[in-house]
This record gives structure tokens, sequence and C-alpha cells, in this order.
């Protein structure tokens, strides 16, 4: 009872802090519109925004295989990353989850997430129900989006990065929550949290596109936003059994490398297809996406070697991943040097606030989705407000090193509005949950392990 | 008759198992088990825990034997599991009361003869 009421005013006074702060500044008129729909479209050489929107092959080639890379690092890129590094009697509870998100968030996207996302819009919040079952959404190109390549094909890449964003807050809940639970959940989180957070950021009159903040490919809407969405999660449901002194090891260390090297490869899809075109963009972008990776696999290398004296392999796919996930918002604006920066800032400051914060702090994230993802998003979209460069990305803005501190401000503010919106509604939803179906596993279910209480399955057999 | 349950390093199952084989001892039971002794293990750490030590993979022999067996089982268990490292294994000698061959229904000393 103290723990949750101790919680809940830490939730509220950092909701109440950045209230405040957000709201002074949503009155300031911002000038630069810089999404990366519409940094692609005008960086793109022949944005014509009135003119006839004509399919480019190459382009349409380049995004179709971007959103077919971006399934594969949920199913199964997260899957196995996630799933190697639970105990065994929970590998399949995993796996599950992530598989039945694609299944079932394709149709939420289909029926109208699309539309409440990217629709046309009401009041900078939300879009309207007009595009549901993809009315309006056919072969045609959005100029507003995505100029070159048919509207169907923006609308399934977008599809993916919904798919995935609900798939890492799994991290947070793992080995404990009920899959009826988890189910609800994240219907009720993609439709409520999601799709407005991508409207606000991407959506044509989202007010953060209109206020200027740049997100490439999804720093705020995918990770800070499923980062922070995981904290809640992991304060409202408490620890594990046994959390943190008879914590078992990851049950099966290569299905985690296998799996962090499908994100890696997938993630050229998610950030260099974010260019919406097969162009130097798109080109930049994945340079940038591969160096900061490699760059943070190593930083957190380093820093595993001076606190742990061994440089380990949870740790350098750990921080290769906190890697692709700063990067995410700033793939499209910076140069190798400022990729370098942001990886090498991403793996040390994620290093230690998993191996140092966390512990000290005293809650079960199991996976570390807030330690990652959420931190390693804020990362990036701060750095994105120091190292963004219109000499990379003209339809983009200059960050802080750049002569542009004004970028920098922005981005804070984006992530500010992304932790509080984020985290209060998941917090609402989750106590939703909690009172129709229960959040937690029964603790004998926790015991004997979600894949046969949920399932009736085992992930191995022992004996044939 | 008795039982002889021995626990000991994975990698000197080989000649183990060589060494009751050229003392015509034939019949064994092998499994994959965890322990430890009195050393603790290697702890290991993931992300923001290092464990306190932990249980090591041991290889666990189960044989059963006619009492004028016994010394050479455990010899051949001895002398081709001993390295003199720390972790070398235990060796346990059991009162057997009963053996039956499935196959024919012979009983005691027959059924492990």
């Amino acid at each position: 009872m103290n723990g949750m009421r101790y919680r809940l005013r830490v939730i509220g006074l950092i909701a109440g802090v950045a209230l405040t702060a957000a709201t002074n500044t949503w009155a300031q008129t911002a000038a630069v519109a810089a999404a990366p729909a519409a940094a692609a479209v005008v960086a793109a050489p022949a944005a014509a925004p009135a003119a006839a929107a004509v399919v480019n092959s190459g382009d349409t080639a380049w995004v179709l295989v971007s959103t077919a890379l971006v399934l594969l690092m949920t199913i199964p890129g997260l899957a196995l990353f996630y799933g190697g590094l639970v105990r065994r009697k929970n590998v399949l509870s995993i796996l599950m989850q992530c598989f039945f998100l694609a299944c079932m968030v394709t149709v939420q996207w289909v029926v109208f997430g699309y539309s409440l996302a990217f629709g046309p819009d009401v009041k900078g919040f939300i879009g309207n129900l007009s595009w549901a079952m993809l009315s309006h959404v056919g072969a045609e190109p959005n100029a507003d989006y995505a100029g070159t390549i048919p509207h169907s094909v923006f609308m399934l890449f977008q599809m993916m990065f919904a798919i995935i964003t609900p798939a890492l807050i799994v991290g947070a809940f793992a080995e404990r929550m009920k899959f009826a639970a988890f189910a609800l959940f994240s219907l009720l989180w993609a439709t409520f949290v999601y799709d407005p957070l991508a409207h606000w950021v991407w959506g044509v009159g989202g007010f953060l596109r209109t206020m200027g903040a740049l997100d490439f490919a999804g720093g705020t809407v995918v990770h800070i936003n499923a980062g922070v969405a995981a904290l809640v999660c992991a304060l409202v449901m408490g620890k594990r059994l046994g959390y943190p002194n008879k914590l078992s090891p990851p049950h099966n260390l290569p299905f985690a490398v296998m799996g962090a090297s499908l994100l890696w490869f997938g993630w050229f899809g998610f950030n260099a297809g974010s260019a919406l075109a097969a162009n130097g963009l798109a080109g930049s972008a994945f340079l940038a996406t591969h160096v900061a990776t490699a760059v943070a696999g190593l930083a957190w290398a380093v820093m595993d070697l001076i606190k742990n004296k061994h440089v380990t392999v949870l740790g350098i796919i750990s921080g290769a991943v906190a890697g692709l996930v700063a990067i995410t918002p700033a793939a499209g604006f910076v140069t190798a040097g400022g990729a370098i920066a942001v990886g090498a800032g991403a793996g040390v400051i994620c290093f230690l606030f998993v191996t140092v914060v966390k512990p000290l702090l005293g809650y079960d994230d199991s996976l570390d989705a807030f330690g990652v993802h959420g931190i390693g998003g804020i990362w990036g979209a701060l750095a994105t407000g120091l190292f963004a460069t219109t000499a990379v990305n003209s339809g983009g803005a200059n960050g802080l090193f750049y002569g542009n501190p004004a970028l920098l401000w922005i981005q804070f503010k984006a992530v500010l509005v992304t932790l509080v919106y984020s985290g209060v509604m998941s917090f609402i939803i989750l106590k939703i949950v909690d009172a129709v179906l229960g959040l937690r596993a029964p603790e004998q279910a926790e015991r004997i392990g979600l894949d046969l209480t949920d399932h009736r399955e085992t992930g191995y057999t022992v004996l044939d | 008759m008795k039982y002889i349950v021995a626990i000991i390093q994975p990698d000197r199952m080989d000649e183990v198992l060589d060494r009751l084989t050229a003392k015509e001892i034939h019949l064994v039971t092998v499994s994959n088990v965890m322990g430890r002794g009195r050393q603790k293990g290697i702890a290991q750490v993931y992300r923001s825990h290092t464990e306190a030590g932990s249980l090591l993979r041991k290889v666990k022999l189960e044989i059963a034997v006619n009492d004028e067996f016994v010394n050479a089982a455990v010899e051949a268990v001895e002398g081709g599991a001993r390295t003199g490292q720390v972790g070398d294994g235990k060796i346990f000698v059991l009162d057997l009361e009963q053996a039956i061959r499935i196959r024919t229904g012979e009983k005691g000393s027959k059924a492990i003869g």
C-alpha cells in the first residue's frame, strides 16, 4: 500500500511539473513544420505539393521492403530478443504476445487505427474516421505524406510501427501479466495512446508536427511512448516473485543474440525506410543507423568491462539495441559524426540507467523496456536537438551544435508531452483493465510459468 | 548388491566410462545435473544483476553392481574422474535391496550380473 501511494505521488509530481511546463509553451507559435514524412517529401527533388503525385517504382520498392523489414523486427526479432531473456517456462508467452500483436494491431489499423493516426485532422489532436476500412487509401499517392509511393504502401509501412510499439512494452510486464489482460490492454493502448501520439508527431495538422519537433522514424512516437508506458506498467503491476534476489538468468542467450541481430537488420527498414524514398536521405539514414548502433554496442561493452570486468554478450547486444533506439529520431538529420555521438551517449547512458539507477529505484522492469527504449529514446530525441543539421536534410532543422538552440527546446517539449500523455493514459488503461480482468497472473501461475497456465503449452520438451 | 551414485566433472565422463568397460562393468545410467560442493560456482552477470554464486554443470552416473564388483567400479570412477582440482565430485555407495531385469524377470544378482 505504501509503495503504491508513493508511486502514485511520483507519477503525479512528474505529470504536474511537465504539464505546467508544456502548457506555458503551447501558447507559443512555432514556425518550422518538419516531420519525417514532410521532411522526406520536401527533401525529395521533385517535391511540388500541388502537382499530381506520380508513383516512383524505386521508392515504392524500397518502402515495400522496409515494411517487411519492420515486421521482421517484431516477429521474430523482438520476440526472440525478449524470449531469450526470460525463463524457460515463459518463453512462449513472449513469442505469443509479439505474434498476437502482429495479428491484432493489423486488424485494428486497417479498420480504424490508421484513420485515427493519419486521417484528416481534428483540432490538432486526432484524425477522424473518414479513412476507416482504408477508405481514401488506395494506389494513388497521398502527397502530404509520401508523394511518390502508393498511399496504401505508406499505410502498410506505418502499420508495422503500430505493431512493434505495443510489443516493446511486453518487456516491462513479462512473466507476470495475464494473456487476456495483455490483449485488452494492448488494444486500448494502440487506440488511445499510439494513434493520437502518432497523429501529433506525424499526422497532417498534428500539433507537435506543427510545433516543429523533429522525429525522423519514431523516437517519441515509438520508443519514449512505449518506454514510459513500460515504466508505468512496471510500477502499477509490481515486482515478479523473488525479484530481485531470486532471479534466473536469461534462459537462451543465443535467442537473444539472434533477436538483436534481426532487430539491427530490420531497423534499416525502420529508419532508412522512413525517408519514404530510395534516395540520398535513405542512404544517410541507413549510415547513421548503422554507425550509431555499432558505437553503442562498443560503448556498452566498455562500460561492462569497467564495471563487471568482463565484456558480456548480453551487454553488447543491449548496447546495440540502445543505439538503434537513440538514433531513431535522429537518423535522417545527422552526420556520421553525429551518429557516433548519439551511439556513444546511448551506450553509456542506458548502461548506467539499467545497472545503477534501476536497481537503486527498485522497480521491476523485467527486460529494461524503459531503461533501453524510454531512456534511449529520450536521449535520442534530445540529441536530435543537438546534432541535427540541414546539411544532411534540408527539410529538417539545425540543432544546438549547428547554431540553433531553439530546436533543443522544441525537442524537450515534445519529449515532455509524450512522457505525460503516455504515462497518464497508460496508467488509466491499466486501471481499467485491472478492474475488468485483473492484470497479474495468480501467484501459482507465475510460479508454474505462463506458457503452461495461459497457453497450455511448453516451449521445449524434456523427454522427446 | 550395491548402487553407486557418482557426481563427476562432465569432461571426465568418457574416461570413466572407458575404465568401467575395461573392468567389465557395462550397466550404467548417465544424466546431466547441476550441483555444487563447498566452493561456490562462477557468478554470472546479466545487466544489473550479479549472481552470488551458481550451480555448475556435472554428470551423474548410477551403477548397480554385485558386491564383488564394488571396488572395481569405485576405482574406475575415481581414477577416471580425478583431476586434483576443486570440483572433481563425489562417489556414494548405497545398499541395493532388489534389482529386476525387466525383459526376463530375473531378480537379484543375476539381474545386474
